[in-house]
């Protein structure tokens, strides 16, 4: 930036305030943020990019169909199977690709949909503070007394297992984390003035929320969006392994490992064989790890919220 | 009124509501059934008769009140109905008593949850505890990032790596814990020592960080600082400022830990499958039968509110601020 000067050399600071400031721009800003990243929030952002990046173009970069069933269970890891079949004939590789896809989408799926639920009732009941407040907080005290999986599990008993009712279980479930984060951020937002000004103006419900609210509370709503998804995976990841998740034969890295576990036990003769089952368990954790990673860092970067220094 | 009494009745009230409502909703997971289930449990050739009796033994015919009172009255005297399994069209019922499939497999997860508590207890708190008090040194920094990664594996994943290792690999412990009744004590031990071990790694990441943040926090406070600055020796500003206000979230802390311990013992017994009542609630779930469903969801939230319910009322107890009124 050249210096504010006058006429005769001097420094003038009138000059200084009419001067037209040079704008980063938004890529600009966003650069600078990142140079200042720590190696780990690096590593996860790569991670989930690459993760990113697997779940899009699935089709092209998988060297069968998910479903594709060849003559030969539990074949060996050989150039034609990058990592084997499986007990059906099935290619691990190619099922672990289309895995990202599956797993991940309901995932996102799911998060989404907790945060639309619990987002926009919680902002609801921090800005009515009347009976709805009362009901829906004392509602939500309640499913948080039991247990999330307990909870799911017993929903699903009822509604059967299918990726349309664990999306909607699992986000429900969740909605009530959201709820209480977002209730609790946005009462501190809802007693300033601009608010009480937007009232006055006669704005509707809608609009003070998307407008006056919203803006305010986005970086503890974003940080808690991907530690609830973590959460959101782990839980799906969990239902799948015990068979209750994602349905076969939709490929899926929760159920992958329940359908291979039993390759461990030949760990002695071929290790390879033995790995088979701990790669989407591996997928699965280092995507949280990565998220956790970011979130982490991010956290840091806009508040400071964790008490880690 | 002592304040504490005052305060410790009102949690104890709140804690028993919750317990009604959550029975209610345990309870009206009956209701929400689809309306063909009958034939659904008795399968495709139950007579319409046979239907009509099944739904009259389960009341199915009475208004939902009277039948939520019944179902109380007889889950308190230790009656959890029936299960859905062996009943068959012909109208033939060799259906189990709900409670007898559930009393061994409760006695067995007690087992492992209280096995895995002993060793997970003690090992958490004193992680937690030194890393808070030589925080930012090398082995504050390993040990938190350790547990950073235990926390993001799945508990599966934690589970067929130990038996990877010290099951097939080095033949070590047995990859499946099949236990009995009839299994002698030290046997019993030695054969669900992997499953506890796998708990073990989950719960002492987050009971360890959770214990540590708590110290931290605790160890900012004004009190504390003012005690270090009037030269209050090092032993005695922990023992005597420190650790009174320090009870209340150690034991939240391992209230909480414990409660979670009860979700990850489902997805741990199906790995080793261990003979205990999460394995029992995940095959209720896919075969649908909802008594046992029932039952075992309402034991597992049960503990799960009493234990917090008994966490908050220590921290109320031992707290200094409420023990001394002014």
């Amino acid at each position: 930036m050249n210096t504010p000067t006058t006429p005769n050399g001097g420094y003038s600071a009138a000059n200084e305030v009419t001067m037209v400031k040079a704008r980063r721009t938004f890529v600009q800003n966003l650069w600078r943020t990142l140079k200042t990243a720590p190696p780990t929030a690096w590593f996860g952002m790569l991670v989930i990019f690459l993760y990113l990046f697997v779940a899009f173009f699935a089709p092209l970069l998988a060297p069968h169909g998910q479903a594709e069933v060849f003559p030969m269970a539990y074949a060996p890891w050989s150039d034609e199977f990058r990592l084997g079949t499986d007990a059906l004939g099935r290619d691990v590789f190619s099922r672990l690709i289309y895995g990202a896809r599956n797993t991940i989408g309901i995932a996102v799926a799911t998060t989404f949909l907790a945060f639309l639920i619990g987002g926009s009732l919680g902002l609801m009941a921090a800005i009515s503070r009347n009976w709805l407040d009362q009901v829906l907080s004392r509602f939500v005290d309640v499913l948080m007394a039991i247990p999330s999986l307990i909870f799911a599990l017993m929903l699903l008993s009822i509604f059967g297992s299918s990726a349309f009712n664990l999306i909607c279980i699992i986000a429900v479930l969740d909605a009530t984390r959201v709820f209480r984060l977002t209730r609790a951020v946005a009462l501190n937002v809802v007693v300033m003035d601009y608010v009480e000004a937007a009232k006055l103006r006669g704005e509707g419900l809608v609009w003070i929320m998307r407008r006056e609210i919203l803006p305010n509370i986005m970086p503890p709503l974003v940080a808690e969006f991907g530690l609830r998804f973590c959460f959101v995976f782990l839980t799906i990841a969990a239902l799948s392994f015990l068979g209750l998740g994602i349905q076969p034969p939709t490929a899926d890295w929760g159920s992958m490992v329940r359908e291979n576990a039993g390759l461990i036990q030949f760990a002695e003769y071929d290790l390879t064989a033995a790995l088979t089952p701990m790669i989407p368990a591996a997928a699965i954790a280092l995507l949280t790890v990565a998220v956790n990673f970011v979130v982490d860092w991010f956290l840091h970067q806009t508040s400071g919220l964790r008490d880690e220094h | 009124m002592h304040p504490i009494l005052t305060t410790v009745i009102q949690r104890l009230g709140l804690g028993l509501l919750t317990l009604f409502v959550v029975s209610i909703i345990i309870f009206s997971s009956l209701e929400f059934l689809p309306g063909d289930f009958g034939q659904a449990v008795l399968g495709q050739a139950a007579l319409p008769e046979t239907v009509e009796a099944f739904r009259r033994e389960l009341g199915l015919d009475k208004p939902p009140i009277e039948r939520y009172i019944n179902w109380v009255g007889n889950v308190i005297s230790g009656d959890l109905g029936t299960s859905f399994s062996g009943r068959n069209s012909s109208g033939v019922d060799r259906s189990r008593d709900v409670w007898e499939l559930i009393q061994p497999r409760l006695a067995n997860t007690i087992f492992l949850a209280s096995m895995t508590a002993l060793i997970a207890v003690p090992l958490a708190l004193a992680l937690g505890i030194t890393a808070a008090l030589y925080r930012n040194s090398i082995y504050d920094r390993v040990v938190n990032s350790v547990t950073l990664t235990t926390i993001s594996f799945p508990e599966f994943f934690v589970a067929y790596i130990l038996i990877l290792v010290f099951s097939t690999y080095f033949k070590v412990f047995p990859s499946l814990a099949n236990i009995s009744d009839a299994t002698p004590f030290l046997e019993k031990i030695y054969r669900s020592s992997l499953p506890a071990l796998a708990l073990t790694l989950v719960i002492v990441a987050h009971m360890m960080r959770m214990t540590r943040a708590a110290i931290i926090n605790l160890l900012a406070s004004p009190y504390i600082e003012m005690a270090q600055l009037k030269g209050t020796s090092k032993a005695k500003v922990i023992l005597h400022h420190a650790l009174p206000n320090a009870w209340a979230p150690i034991v939240n802390v391992i209230a909480f830990n414990l409660a979670y311990l009860v979700v990850g013992v489902v997805v741990v017994e199906v790995v080793f499958v261990y003979p205990g009542l999460g394995q029992l609630m995940v095959d209720a779930v896919s075969s649908r039968d909802i008594p046992v469903v029932q039952g075992c969801a309402l034991i597992f939230a049960g503990t799960y509110i009493l234990l917090n319910l008994f966490a908050d009322v220590i921290s109320i107890i031992t707290n200094p601020r409420l023990l001394h009124p002014r």
